[in-house]
């Protein structure tokens, strides 16, 4: 189990989450030549958030494609680019417009490794800005990484910081398997520390962010919900009840063992999403440890997720959006069982 | 938009010369939902349904006894051993079967007109693609019969999976022939090792939006793609009226690549205009479009009953259109083969289908464990951990465990 530590080294720099996956990107296409990025203004704008900023003038338009406005399209051709040789790093503008796409990434990138028999490899990465906070109109704020946990064939990951960013990014692309990339959106200008010399090793497995041997609850986060789970350990602290933290960065498959180490000593956990908790990556979360640490558990696992509804107009957001004090309340629902 | 809407009124003034004008379907027509799509089309033909041949000064071909002899072998192996199929669904040996019959010519031609270098991204009805990239009909059994959900190596045949979402494969294919751009693969000329790409999809695809992506995609990208339609007419129960105005052909221009109309059901027409546009796009003048016109004479699959949607004299008028007929008369009236020839293509198709029919009988189901296999390219924990899961949960049954029946139930759906 890993645990994270502030980095000192002297190559270290503070960067943005969106600069350390533009770096992340710069870094696998000097690496491999195979590796396109694709997607609506990814070329001379940069896309809509800058994370493919100056790859085409310095990588060339047959490596960073301005595709057509098609969903499909982009998710459909890059299958054929793959089956080719290429690593296409597909980029969804806005998690709401991931769905024209649905169908190939379901039909064709999640199989057609298992209806070749593994003839073919599917080495795709599909890149989506994700998650509420950001005072959009409708489809720029949902968090559907459910949809996709659920299919068979693509592993799904969140990265949560811009050290986590840059690598992450990289092991995706490595990855001879699809990759469906959640990314932050909220997060993408918050600055945190990256050392670019030292590899972390497989980025695709959950970590305990924090523990202590007092710890009472296990807090577990993943994406853009980290920063307000850290926020509620720090303010749990201050009532004095400590709190393991747990960034599960791997949503599929899910790598439980740092939660089940953690849930086995606090005997309480708390599960934290922004997607509407029904049928969601919280619910097996919550299932999991049910089923693999029930005799550890003090309380029933606890799920801070948004609502059963349509993500709100954005007035509204801070109402849907798991906060400080959903998380802390949850906490108290735990404690008090 | 109510169907009086689609068509100027009476009292309109006439449609300009073109495309609109000499297609429109009269309001009359509109009601009965037959459109013009078979009217008013280009059609290109080089053997007759009579069989007598006639030159295209557009799509030169060299035709030789040989080759003549050779596509009505391809044509009647492949009919045989679809029928075989169609039989072996019938007696329980297939849960399901998607049958050609009718679509020799469009499809012999098609994967006739290929080279070795070039790939192709079928539908799943393309069993006669399947024969002319080496694919054996064995290799096409397991889909049918529930043992695998692909049997051939794609990348080996240059002959991707069957895809059965309606369109997709396209899209895919757009995209290889991007590659096929970006490697530096196009360009040579029509004798060189450059590649181009071919995507076979049937009327109905043409409604799906990803057909028209693809389309996008490539004429955006001058990919070397031949888009190759089979108007066989139906999508399972739906007329082509019911999503056409036009000539499928026509929407070529509308992307600004040029299309075709083939007779479908003339094997010269499919295999001169494949050969030319193939070579054509390999020539970087991609893409095009080809719409080989034809007849879906069996059901949809084996699934289906035709008899609650159409009339079977149309069926029987096709039948004097066969594409085996006209090249067998053809043959002879040329003398250019002679009742051993026939003979001697009867003795090896009859052969083929008892091999096809052997196999099929004596293919077992797979292992279990197999179900878990290929999921992943790289390891995958949760794959691996239900694997263990499951076969120790069988070995709980002890020697009874996991060794059911091949199913044999009647499958559904397309």
């Amino acid at each position: 189990m890993s645990t994270a530590t502030g980095t000192t080294a002297t190559s270290s720099q503070s960067v943005t989450l969106a600069k350390a996956l533009n770096m992340g990107l710069r870094a696998a296409m000097e690496a491999d030549d195979k590796v396109l990025v694709m997607g609506e203004d990814v070329g001379k704008l940069g896309g809509v958030f800058r994370i493919t900023d100056a790859l085409q003038k310095d990588f060339g338009e047959h490596r960073v494609l301005d595709t057509p406005l098609a969903e499909s399209g982009i998710i459909g051709t890059a299958v054929g680019l793959a089956l080719r040789g290429y690593r296409p790093v597909c980029e969804i503008q806005f998690d709401g417009f991931v769905f024209p796409g649905f169908d190939q990434i379901i039909s064709q990138v999640a199989k057609l490794t298992y209806r070749s028999r593994g003839a073919y490899q599917m080495p795709l990465t599909i890149r989506i800005p994700y998650g509420g906070g950001i005072g959009a109109v409708e489809h720029h704020a949902e968090s559907p990484e459910a949809f996709f946990c659920h299919i068979a064939g693509l592993r799904v990951v969140a990265c949560a910081n811009p050290a986590d960013a840059y690598w992450m990014i990289q092991e995706a692309i490595a990855c001879p398997d699809p990759v469906v990339f959640f990314e932050p959106k909220r997060r993408y200008w918050e600055k945190g520390e990256l050392d670019t010399s030292v590899d972390p090793g497989t980025t695709f497995s959950s970590v305990l962010r924090s523990s202590s041997n007092n710890s009472a609850v296990t807090l577990i986060g993943f994406g853009a919900t980290m920063p307000t789970v850290f926020a509620a350990a720090a303010a749990a602290a201050e009532d004095g009840i400590a709190c393991d933290v747990v960034d599960l960065r791997s949503l599929s498959p899910l790598d439980l063992g740092p939660v089940l180490e953690s849930v086995q000593h606090t005997g309480r956990a708390v599960v934290v999403s922004e997607a509407p908790g029904e049928v969601s990556l919280a619910s097996e979360v919550a299932a999991r440890i049910t089923e693999e640490a029930f005799y550890s558990l003090a309380a029933p696992v606890q799920r801070v997720t948004g609502f059963d509804v349509p993500y709100p107009p954005s007035k509204l957001e801070e109402e849907y959006l798991p906060d400080l004090d959903k998380v802390l309340h949850a906490v108290d629902r735990s404690l008090a069982y | 938009m109510a169907p009086e809407q689609w068509t100027p009124s009476p009292q309109a003034p006439a449609a300009p010369e073109g495309v609109g004008a000499a297609t429109s379907p009269s309001p009359a027509e509109v009601a009965r939902g037959l459109r013009a799509t078979g009217e008013g089309a280009d059609t290109i033909q080089l053997l007759s349904p009579e069989g007598e041949y006639t030159p295209h000064p557009d799509f030169p071909i060299e035709v030789s006894g040989e080759l003549l002899r050779d596509l009505y072998r391809d044509m009647v192996l492949i009919r045989r051993f679809d029928r075989e199929g169609n039989s072996l669904q019938r007696q329980g040996q297939l849960s399901i079967w998607v049958p050609l019959l009718g679509q020799e010519a469009a499809q012999i031609g098609a994967g006739r007109g290929m080279r070795d270098q070039d790939m192709a991204f079928p539908s799943y009805r393309e069993h006669g693609i399947a024969w002319c990239r080496g694919v054996d009909p064995t290799e096409l059994l397991g889909i049918f019969r529930g043992t695998n959900h692909s049997g051939w190596n794609p990348v080996e045949k240059r002959f991707h999976t069957y895809t059965i979402v309606i369109g997709n494969q396209a899209l895919n294919a757009a995209g290889y022939a991007m590659g096929q751009v970006f490697d530096g693969k196009v360009g040579g000329g029509p004798e060189s090792d450059s590649e181009a790409t071919i995507t076979f999809f049937g009327d109905g695809a043409t409604a799906q939006g990803d057909i028209h992506e693809a389309m996008v995609f490539a004429t955006a990208y001058d990919s070397p793609v031949v888009f190759y339609c089979q108007n066989n007419q139906w999508a399972i129960s739906e007329p082509i009226e019911k999503m056409a105005r036009l000539p499928l052909y026509r929407r070529a221009a509308g992307y600004g690549m040029p299309g075709f109309r083939v007779d479908g059901n003339d094997v010269l027409a499919c295999l001169a205009v494949t050969r030319w546009a193939m070579d054509e796009c390999r020539s970087g003048n991609g893409p095009v479009m080809i719409e080989a016109f034809t007849y879906r004479m069996d059901a949809h699959t084996t699934s289906d009953d035709p008899n609650r949607y159409r009339m079977a004299d149309t069926t029987e008028a096709w039948k004097l259109l066969d594409p085996i007929e006209r090249v067998r008369v053809h043959l002879v009236r040329e003398g250019l083969a002679d009742q051993d020839f026939f003979d001697g293509i009867q003795a090896e198709a009859d052969a083929l289908a008892e091999r096809f029919r052997a196999f099929a009988v004596a293919m077992e189901p797979p292992g279990p464990e197999t179900m878990f296999s290929g999921v992943y390219t790289a390891p995958h924990a949760q794959t691996e951990r239900q694997r263990a899961e499951f076969l120790e949960y069988l070995e709980g049954f002890g020697d009874d465990a996991a060794h059911g029946e091949p199913a044999n139930a009647a499958g559904g759906g397309h």
